[in-house]
């Protein structure tokens, strides 16, 4: 396990290289020069001169990546043009929000997710199975943002229960967590109703009938135990895809959070904070997906040895 | 690939007819706006602003006294044409490199293969906002982020079909009659691979209609006046206590659309009976 942890963190070395060089070119890609967006209008040639020296941008790229990087990997992600504070403490001030919100609707999602996906496939072509089946259609399709404001205005705005935005009470969490989650236990209800169905046809599952097992305990103890290793393959690939829901919901409901502050920088142009979001976000990602592999290798030997 | 007996089965079924008139309609409302729209789009009447949906404003007005329904018709226009271009473009690209990489296989596939895989963890959304980054915003940036941000899932399932194609018997038998390697990607891996690629492009511009309202919403896709269905809700939160309708009808629009790609999908998964070759991907 040790062995499999190490090689899946090597593994994450190189994408780590090639997100940073995506997100380090964005300074020099965007439109225009990077010091006119820095610059304030009227200034003179000699502060120009003087901010580029600052900056670095006189040097070759490589070597302006290569201090860039080193700098990054101590923790100094520059300072924000806008908001004028060093990016490592905007994101200190916002990273907290945002692994609440991401690890709440990921907890939902799965338990909710299996609980429901579990009922469907156990009732399969009941009420119960036409229901939860509905909610997978609408949770894969509807548009989180529109199902956020919805809750905002049945909840918030039409019954009061909760806050309209913000993060200052935890009750402030509920509508933002069930937005996100309700894309993610479509995703989880469907492959667990599939898994299970699937499972529930083959020769050992019959042996257990002829047995004499009762049926719950086949499906909940036989069943639904072998139906949890696809659930949980799904969830390590897109365990960054319910991270990503986080970045929108965040922003509906605005709640303080890297999403929110990215999309808040990409509107004012404040690069330095852009990048320093997108890195923490691709992180993020990379490490959720490593979290991913690694229950689905502590859960099932052969993802282990195929990788050794 | 389809044939119109297949098309008559799907259009008989509650689901599969159901769901083509309610894209027939959709697609009608945005290829004949102009016609349809009972007001312009961008005509303002601030003494109208924010009107309750009636008999002469069916959705109401947004906060600049425009007609919402118009609006969202003109809207339709732009999620279609976006999301449809960038899935096309997406489809042409990601079949190209997944047919090359996976015929030729070698370096060639190792290093797309590590591209697919690079991208293939990330979520589309961010991805997408790291491109928007990169070219900045607007309707253009966002039909290439949309483009790019799918184009994994297309190479990789094209990828998938040519590899488990290329070992057919008449594959080799095309070859030992002497086929060039064009010959045989295009008359004969190609347009049997075609089918499923095409169902999971149709399926992926349901997500590329949200995800260019996703944009929208942001402010980072299309730029007023354009009407599209993510920038109008976005406008429409600062009206949330006094006009719910500005968020309500642009959202359903986008639901109802989306559900209906969905659903005209499934149908057709199952009348080819597909299924299988769009798993894993």
């Amino acid at each position: 396990m040790l062995v499999f942890l190490i090689k899946r963190l090597v593994l994450l070395i190189p994408v780590f290289v090639v997100v940073s060089v995506i997100i380090f070119m964005i300074i020099h890609l965007v439109p225009g020069d990077p010091i006119d967006n820095i610059v304030q209008i009227g200034s003179s040639p000699e502060q120009k001169a003087e901010l580029v020296a600052k900056y670095g941008l006189d040097r070759p790229l490589l070597v302006q990546y290569a201090i860039w990087f080193g700098k990054t990997l101590g923790g100094d992600l520059g300072e924000a043009i806008i908001l004028r504070q060093p990016v490592s403490a905007l994101i200190a001030q916002n990273l907290p929000h945002s692994l609440i919100l991401g690890s709440l609707a990921l907890a939902f999602s799965t338990i909710v997710g299996i609980a429901a996906g579990a009922l469907a496939a156990i009732f399969k072509d009941s009420w119960i199975d036409r229901t939860v089946m509905t909610v997978i259609l609408l949770g894969s399709t509807v548009p989180s943002f529109w199902l956020g404001l919805l809750m905002i205005l049945l909840f918030a705005v039409q019954l009061g229960w909760f806050p309209v935005s913000g993060a200052r009470t935890w009750s402030a969490l509920a509508l933002p967590v069930l937005t996100i989650g309700l894309g993610g236990v479509a995703l989880v209800a469907r492959v667990t109703r599939v898994a299970m169905m699937d499972i529930a046809r083959r020769d050992f599952v019959m042996m257990l009938h002829a047995k004499g097992v009762p049926g719950w305990r086949i499906q909940l103890q036989h069943v639904l135990r072998h139906a949890m290793l696809p659930v949980v393959t799904i969830l390590s690939l897109r365990i960054g895809w319910i991270l990503g829901g986080a970045v929108t919901i965040e922003y509906v409901f605005a709640r303080p959070g890297l999403g929110s502050l990215l999309i808040t920088s990409l509107n004012q142009r404040d690069y330095p904070v852009v990048q320093g979001c997108l890195l923490m976000l691709a992180i993020a990602v990379m490490l959720g997906t490593l979290l991913g592999d690694l229950v689905q290798a502590a859960m099932d030997p052969r993802v282990r040895e195929r990788s050794t | 690939m389809v044939s119109a007996a297949t098309l008559r089965n799907i259009l008989l079924t509650p689901r599969g007819g159901l769901s083509a008139l309610v894209l027939a309609t959709v697609i009608a409302a945005a290829v004949f706006a102009p016609f349809v729209a009972p007001y312009a789009y961008d005509i303002q009447s601030l003494r109208n602003a924010n009107l309750d949906p009636s008999w002469s404003n069916w959705m109401g007005t947004d906060e600049f006294g425009r007609d919402l329904f118009s609006r969202i018709i003109y809207g339709a226009r732009t999620s279609l044409t976006v999301a449809i271009t960038a899935i096309s473009i997406s489809v042409a690209v990601g079949m190209s490199l997944g047919a090359a990489a996976g015929y030729f296989g070698g370096a060639f596939d190792k290093a797309v293969t590590a591209v697919v895989d690079l991208t293939w963890s990330f979520p589309e959304i961010l991805i997408a906002l790291m491109l928007i980054a990169i070219i900045g915003p607007g309707l253009n940036s966002t039909m290439i982020a949309i483009a790019i941000a799918y184009l994994a899932q297309f190479t990789r399932l094209t990828r998938a079909q040519i590899m488990s194609l290329k070992n057919e018997t008449y594959v080799e038998a095309t070859a030992n009659l002497g086929a060039g390697h064009a010959h045989i990607i295009f008359r004969h891996l190609l347009p049997n691979a075609l089918t499923p690629v095409i169902v999971a492009g149709m399926l992926a511009t349901g997500d590329a209609i949200i995800l260019e309202a996703t944009l929208g919403f942001f402010g980072l896709g299309a730029q007023p006046p354009t009407p599209s269905w993510g920038a109008m809700m976005s406008s429409g939160t600062a009206q949330i206590f006094i006009a719910p309708w500005i968020i309500i009808f642009p959202g359903l629009a986008i639901a109802v659309t989306v559900i209906a790609i969905n659903l005209f999908g499934d149908a057709v998964i199952e009348a080819l009976d597909i299924r299988n070759r769009l798993r894993d991907v």
